[in-house]
Order: structure tokens, then sequence, then C-alpha cells
């Protein structure tokens, strides 16, 4: 039996059976990252606090008081505090902290008794579409080492994409788990604003912010979010909903489903290869009895600026606690306590961080607020109504996730404003709030992912995954695993 | 020229919860420093600030002791700036639409009441403090008041005197101790006013051009601090100068207020709602039930006090001075049996006096005002003379006791039996013939020796009254 290629489903049933222990899988995993180092994809590994966490979930599974999750080993974006890892952010400013606690979504996979493997690289502070600003160094694209693996939650889609992890959490602003997911070739999903507690995940946007899941399938997914989801008081936006089985509408008949295709999302600007994909898969999904509804989401071409103008500006607030006083990045040398603050956060954040605190700091100074936080802030609400009119007519949304495959690295170092639009489909899921996924549909030319994005209203999460998991009864793009130097898959 | 004083006053009332504003920590006061910080307090990445319900509803009841708009949907907002006392780099406080809109107190300036409007009174979290005087040559952190909920009550700019404004202050402080949202102890900083003053030439309707004196935490400060920056805006203009706007810092040691900062080095505070909580929603259901908590209003009762008991106005007013006052007057005269006047002359007399010598707050006396109901009630049935009472008071608050048991022990009861008073008299007229037919031969000064001898007889207990009354029928023959 292949343990880095199994189903979370089929790992559970091994380890129930004692087919194999929960240190035996973590082993394996852990044995597996460390020869594929040269991906990146970690920022941190302990395997003896991992393996003891293993052996923890070993006993549990002994006692028979095991749940679908227990001895699985996750990989966790290092946004996620928890006690005792460095939990760094990406970024020098925290490359020294240690967590003292656990966030929500840690919390919740070591009650599901799950094995934490590490945690992964990841853009500085989420700030990026390529895994670049890290300050640990670059994650390549196990597809293409040459190429980037799509950013933020690069580390996690790399980690899933190699089968360095059969999860991994990650995050999700503006597209960081679904652009990601789609250059990595994995399943992906951002669940609905509010759905999984924010407590204990380092803030970047707080009104963007939200946690989610990677893995190969949607049905993986189901059982990832099954574990992170629910009501957190410690979180003023957690939403509180009776439980849900996500699980509950996987291979649920495609018959007469609505997929609305927003017009703004197959323009100009996309890759041949990329178009083609989306377009053989729609044809799957028409084979499967879903029909093809044209929808407008007139405000799209407005989400980039509007996410450049609100994200920036939460971020020059919440990262302004990195002050070197009470943790983090101190420098060495200070005339003066301001200068101790000035050096510290000159040194502990990278360029990415700097521009957006002064895009922030500059929209939200008096004079601008109104023009660009507050303007912004009422074109986010009609970019929402857009998608709400939207659902009226149809049950999902589809599209590409990115107009582009993974590039190279440093093709969009240059200039920001082309990193910022390979968020451009992505975004707008962000601004209204909606639930998000990106599975693999195929492949360019140059054999790298291609990613298609799904959209539904707002807790229509199970509807979400079943519409993936149907797509992936008919298709094995999610079961592609790249060719790796040195490990042959 | 006349120059005319404008005063506004922006007050920092503590609110008494037992929990921080966004945190679980506890705000009790004097714990080691940092002792009270948690995770959310210390601003550690990742944490979120969950607003305390609490203190929302002692906003809500304050709102509603005012008579202001209590607004349906309020806003927190993030209050950007640095100071390593601020551990987010942010305070959360509240900007546009703030909770409670509007109001007013009416406050008594020399006997004659003005109304103070209020603009506003909003929540937020304290800072932390930074200790300068612990470490030589460096300073040290102490988060523990970080986060600790206040409600900052505005008022509009329109009181005109230091007098007004130090009656508005005393009455702000009266009503949230009151309404039990604020422990009123300015010492450990519960109560901070801050005075935003301007002088303008009599006549004049423009505002002049203000500034802000902080630290503010006694009313005596408050009274010389306004003073005194009133004096030296009417010398800069007198002189020709212009006021600049800015912050000054009232030094009590010195007596003056100097610049903390001005205008142009104002920071922009680039003010934004905080995107880590959904907008404040109070709903009807929440307002009433904290209206059902309010209890009876200083104004509302100094009227009752008037009207039902029929004490002056001086008197109710004396009486309401505290939330504890009041409510020690009313358990006094609670069941109608003891006559308002003579309760509250030893309300504002001897317990005062008592108090005040030993430096107790009414809520600590030692004599409960059950037992002093008991006192008062052995002078109405005639048991104690004035100067007994006054005697048992006194063994009350040093040792207690029942005051029955203790009229008992003392034997402080009058004799007031007139068998024994006619009695004890028959007897001195029979051993005292000469002076008996002194005072019949009309020198009625003899009628002080008889008063004399019967007090000694009786040990000091006889009724004064009723021992006059036998007396003179006695010696009349």
């Amino acid at each position: 039996m292949d343990l880095n290629r199994s189903s979370l489903k089929v790992l559970a049933e091994g380890l129930r059976t004692g087919a194999f222990s929960s240190v035996e899988l973590t082993s394996a995993y852990l044995d597996r990252i460390e020869a594929q180092r040269d991906l990146g994809c970690f920022i941190t590994l302990d395997r003896e606090r991992s393996l003891d966490q293993a052996r923890r979930a070993d006993q549990r599974l002994a006692q028979g008081n095991a749940g679908p999750l227990t001895g699985i080993p996750v990989a966790h974006k290092d946004i996620f505090c928890a006690s005792g890892w460095l939990t760094t952010c990406g970024s020098r400013m925290l490359s020294n902290f240690v967590a003292p606690y656990d966030a929500h979504v840690i919390e919740r996979f070591n009650q599901a008794g799950a094995v934490i493997l590490g945690k992964t690289n990841m853009d500085e502070f989420a700030m990026g579409s390529s895994n670049e600003t890290s300050f640990f160094g670059p994650v390549r694209n196990p597809w293409d080492t040459a190429r980037v693996p799509g950013g933020s939650s690069g580390g996690s889609a790399a980690a899933v994409a190699a089968r360095l992890a059969p999860l991994a959490t990650a995050t999700d602003t503006g597209g960081s788990i679904r652009q990601p997911a789609a250059l990595c070739g994995i399943s992906g999903l951002k669940p609905t604003y509010g759905r999984v507690s924010r407590y204990g995940m380092i803030a970047y946007a707080s009104s963007l912010d939200q946690g989610g899941v990677m893995a190969p399938s949607a049905a993986d997914l189901a059982l990832g979010l099954t574990a992170m989801a629910g009501f957190d008081a410690r979180d003023a936006t957690s939403v509180q909903r009776p439980d849900e089985d996500f699980a509950a509408q996987l291979g649920r008949p495609l018959e007469g489903l609505r997929i609305g295709l927003p017009r703004q999302y197959f323009g100009s600007g996309i890759e041949a290869d990329v178009a083609r994909c989306i377009e053989e898969a729609l044809k799957v999904y028409e084979s499967l009895g879903a029909r093809r509804v044209d929808i407008d989401l007139s405000y799209s071409d407005q989400s980039v600026p509007v996410y450049y103008v609100l994200a920036p500006a939460e971020a020059s607030s919440n990262l302004s606690r990195y002050d070197g006083v009470r943790y983090g990045w101190r420098a060495a040398q200070y005339d003066d306590l301001e200068d101790m603050v000035t050096r510290s956060r000159s040194e502990g954040f990278g360029a990415e961080v700097k521009r957006r605190i002064l895009t922030g700091t500059y929209v939200l100074s008096r004079g601008y607020y109104d023009a660009y936080y507050l303007q912004a802030q009422r074109v986010r609400r009609l970019i929402q109504q857009d998608f709400l009119r939207a659902f009226e007519h149809c049950d999902v949304i589809m599209g590409p996730t990115a107009p582009t495959t993974a590039f190279p690295f440093g093709a969009k170092g240059g200039d920001p404003v082309q990193m910022y639009l390979s968020d451009i489909f992505t975004i707008g899921v962000n601004l209204a709030g909606l639930p998000g996924m990106s599975i693999p549909a195929g492949f360019d030319g140059a054999g790298l992912p291609v990613g298609l994005q799904i959209i539904a209203p707002h807790f229509a999460e199970a509807l979400l995954l079943g519409v993936a998991d149907r797509y992936q009864r008919e298709t094995d793009w999610h079961d592609r695993v790249p060719a790796l130097n040195g490990g042959q898959v | 020229m006349k120059w005319e004083l404008v005063i506004g006053l922006e007050t920092h009332v503590q609110l008494a919860t037992r929990s921080k504003m966004f945190s679980g920590s506890a705000t009790a006061f004097g714990a080691e420093p940092n002792a009270q910080a948690d995770a959310v307090d210390l601003a550690l990445p990742g944490v979120l600030p969950v607003p305390n319900r609490q203190a929302v509803a002692y906003a809500v009841r304050f709102g509603l002791a005012v008579g202001a708009t209590i607004a349906r949907r309020s806003w927190f907002a993030r209050k950007n700036y640095f100071y390593p006392d601020l551990p987010k780099g942010y305070q959360i406080s509240q900007y546009e639409n703030p909770v409670v809109q509007g109001g007013q107190l009416t406050v008594m300036v020399e006997g004659h009441p003005i109304v103070v409007p209020l603009t506003r009174a909003h929540l937020e979290e304290d800072a932390g403090k930074s200790v300068h005087d612990a470490f030589h040559g460096r300073t040290g952190i102490d988060l523990n008041r970080a986060g600790t909920p206040l409600l900052e009550i505005v008022t509009e700019p329109t009181m005109r005197s230091v007098a007004e404004a130090v009656a508005y202050a005393r009455t702000l402080h009266r009503w949230v101790t009151w309404i039990g949202i604020c422990d009123g102890n300015m010492q450990e900083g519960s109560f901070r006013c801050d005075a935003n003053v301007s002088v303008r030439p009599l006549g004049q309707t423009a505002l002049g051009t203000r500034c802000e004196i902080k630290n503010l935490n006694s009313f005596r400060f408050m009274e010389r601090a306004i003073q005194h920056e009133f004096e030296r805006q009417v010398e800069c203009l007198e002189q020709g100068l212009t006021i600049a706007q800015e912050t000054r810092l009232y030094d009590p040691d010195r007596d003056e207020t100097r610049a903390m900062r001005s205008k142009e080095n104002a920071q922009d505070y680039r003010y934004f709602p905080d995107p880590d909580q959904l907008p404040l929603c109070i709903d009807d259901a929440w307002i009433e039930a904290e209206r059902a908590r309010l209890p009876e209003l200083p104004d509302a009762l100094m009227q009752r006090l008037q009207d039902h008991y029929g004490l002056s106005a001086y008197d109710a007013g004396l009486l309401c001075a505290s939330r504890a006052w009041a409510d020690y007057f009313l358990r006094l005269v609670g069941d109608g049996t003891i006559e308002a006047k003579l309760a509250a002359n030893w309300m504002t007399g001897d317990l005062a006096a008592a108090l005040k010598r030993a430096g107790y707050e009414i809520e600590h006396s030692p004599v409960a005002a059950e037992q002093l109901a008991a006192l008062l009630r052995r002078i109405g049935d005639g048991t104690l003379s004035g100067k007994m009472a006054k005697e048992l008071f006194e063994v009350l608050w040093q040792e207690g006791g029942d005051v029955d048991r203790v009229i008992e022990a003392r034997g402080l009861s009058q004799v007031s039996d007139a068998g024994v008073l006619e009695a004890m008299i028959d007897g001195l007229i029979a051993e005292h013939p000469e002076q008996v037919a002194e005072y019949r031969g009309g020198k009625e000064k003899v009628f002080g020796f008889f008063v004399g001898r019967a007090m000694k007889a009786s040990g000091g207990r006889a009724n004064p009254v009723q021992l006059n009354a036998l007396l003179q029928r006695k010696l009349k023959g």
C-alpha cells in the first residue's frame, strides 16, 4: 500500500484496522518531506513532537475512540499559531516567535487526534501570489521546480501536490488557497467568511481572511472542513450554525444544476490552454446533466483595485503590533524608543509587506480616507450584490481560478500590479465572503496544471464539495502526481 | 475687556466590569505588573477582540439615565498610533456612531440648576502604563490596565465658569456611581477628566481657540487647573498673542499647566471601523432590560424626599450625595415608624461627623441603618434622651450590639414612669422643706436645685420633660 498516495478515507481505514500505525504513517510522510527538502515546502519540522502526537493517536486508535482524522498527519500553514511551535508567518519579524497558544483550527485538529506534520512555507504575512515574499526562501512548484507554486499558501499547496502531506491547512484573503491549488494541481477550499474561526490565525486583512483546506480531492476536503469549521466565541465574526455534514452531497447527481458563467471571467487575458481546460470541464459537467447560464458580474473588474485598498488598509493596522517591544524581531542597535520601533520594523518586514503597510496607511490618512477607503467599501458592497443577484439565476458559478498556469520565478517580480492580477478571478469571492474552490481540470501544453474555480452561495460548502466531487468521479486530474527528483512517486 | 470662559469636559469613566473590554482578563486594581494581561491584552499574533456585554450594558444604562439616544447599531473603530504601552498599535474605540448620543445632566451650581448637554458617550479600551521610575535608565511596561473598559462622556462646550465645570464633574461622578457602572475611585483612575478650555470676549458668539488640559484626577485639581488656564489664556490675549491649539498637562505640584503637544504635531489616528468585529447591535429588549435595572435616579429621589418625606431641598440634596447615603436613609425610614426629619438630622449630624472622623464611607459605617433606626425609635418613644442617644450611638459605633440590649445593660433608658418620678419628688420635697418654702415664696431659681437633685437621684435617667412637669405641679402644691 502506498501511504503517500492514499485518500484520507483509505488512510483512516488502515489506521483503524491496524494495517499501519500513525507513527508509521507520520514517519513515512516525514521521510518523504526530508527527501524533498529542496521544494522548500516547510518552514518548521519537529519529528519528535510529531511522532509524540502520533503515538498518542495510536493509543486512541487502540482504545477504539478514534475519529476520521485520528492519526492522520496534517501540514499547517505557518500562519496558524500552534503551541510550542515556531510560528513565523513567513516573516523575519516572527522568525523567533514560538506560539504560546493554539489557534482554534489547531485546537480542532488536535481534538480530532490529527498529527501536526510541520508548518508550511508561505508568502510573508500571506501577502503574495507566488510564495516569493517568504523570508524563508521560495517554494518550488513540484510540476516544474523553476516555477512558482502560487501563493500565499504555496508551501501547503506544493506539499499536497508532491504528496508530502495528505491534507494541509491554508488561508485565503484574496485567492491564497485557490490560486496555489490551481497552480499546483490540487483541490483547495476557501469556506464562507465566518465558517472557520480566525482565532490564532495571524491576521492580514481581517474582513477577508478565511482559513480553509487543501487536499488532492474534494472528498478529502470535506473531512478537513468538518474538523476545522465551527463556532468559536473568541472570534466575533465566527458564525453560529448547526453542525453540518460537509460530505452529505458527495457524489450527488448534477441533473439540472445551473452553472453560472460570468462573462467577465472568460474575456481576454486568459491563456489559451487555460480556456481550453475550463471549456472541457464544463463539457464534462454538461454531460452530467448540468446546464450553462450566462451571468454578469459587472463590477468584477473593480475587485482588484478595491482589494488593494481594503486589504492594505486593514493590514497597515493589523501589523502595527509588531513593534519589537513584546516579542518578535528587535533591532540590535537603536538610539531611542522611536528608533527601536522604526529599525525593528524596517529590518523585520520584507518589501511587499512594507509596500502594503504604506499603501494602507496612505488610504486611511486624513484627506484620503473618503476617496479611497470609503469608496472601496461602497464598491465592495456592489460586488457582493453582483454575486447575490447572479445566484438568483444559477446554483454555482464557474470559471478559471487563475488566468495563467504557474509562472517562472521572478517573472512578475518587477511589477506588483502584474502579480496582483494573478488573483483577478479569486478576489471577488473574498470581497463577497463567499465559499470558493479550485479543483484540477487538466494541464497546459507544458504539463502545468490548470484549476477550475467553483463558487457557491454563502454557507453552501456542502453543495460546492458535492459539485466538485462529482466531477472528480469522472476525471482523474486530481490523482495525477508530479514526477519528483530523488523520490519517484 | 471682559472675558468669558468656555469649558467642555471629556470624562473617562472606568466601567465596573469584572473582565476587560475585549478580553477575559480581570480588571482589579493593584495586581503585580502584567499579572492581569492575557494573550489578547498582550496583542500576541492571531488574537481577536470580543466585546464585553456587561460594558455595553453599562453604557446603555448610562445613556438611559441621562435621557440620551441609544444607537441601535454602532461601530467599534481603531485609533492607530504607536506607543509601547499600546500593545496592538491601535486602541479600539468608537468614532462615528457612538453607542450613546446626546442626553443631558442637570447640575446645581450655588443653589441654581443648570443643564449641561452631552454630545456623546462611547466605549473604548484603556491603554497600559509606562513605568518610568522602576528601573534605572529603562522604562517598564505594565499591561494590567490595557483593555480596561472605559466610557468616555463628552459634554458640549456650554459651561461658563470653573464652578459650573466642577459641579458638573461632581454630579457626573455621583450619577455614574449611583447607577452602579463605576466605582468612582479617583485615586485609582476610575474617573478621569480632561477639560477643553477657551476664552472669548464677553458677547462674542464664535468660540476661541481651545486647549485641552489632561490629568485632572481630582475635583480640586480641576478647579485650580481650569482657573489657571483661564488666566493664562486671558493674559496671552491681552498681550496681543494668539492661543495655540494644544494639549496641556496639569502639574499639581507646580500648580500650572504646560504644553504636551501642539495641534501641528497632532497625530493622524487613521480611524476606521474595526474589521475584527461586527456592528454592535442593541435591540429594544436589551434596552428595556437595562432600563429595568436602573435605580431611582438622584433627581427623582431628591424630589420624592421633599414631597413624600417633607424634607427641605437642602437636606434632600445632602442625602442624595451618593446612592449609599440615599439607600441608608431609605432603610432608616423604611418602615414608616421614624420621623424623616429626625432621621435626616442624625444622618447629616452625628453619623456624618463620626464617618468623617473615622474616614469611612457610609457603606462601611459600623452603625448600620437598622441599628440607627432602633436608636431613633427609642428617642421617639421617650426611652432615650438626646444626650443618652448620643452616648448610645458612641457605644454602637465602638462596640456594636443590639440597641435594646445595650440600653438595658448600660442602664441608658430614661425613667418616664410617672409613679416612680412622683415618689422620688415627694421624697425630695419632704427632705428639703426650706427650699420648698423659698420656691413657694417666689424664688423660682430654686426650681433648678430640685431638678439637679432629682437627676442625681435617678442617675441622670429621669425623663427631663416629665420631671419638669411633675416638679412644677408638686412644688406649687
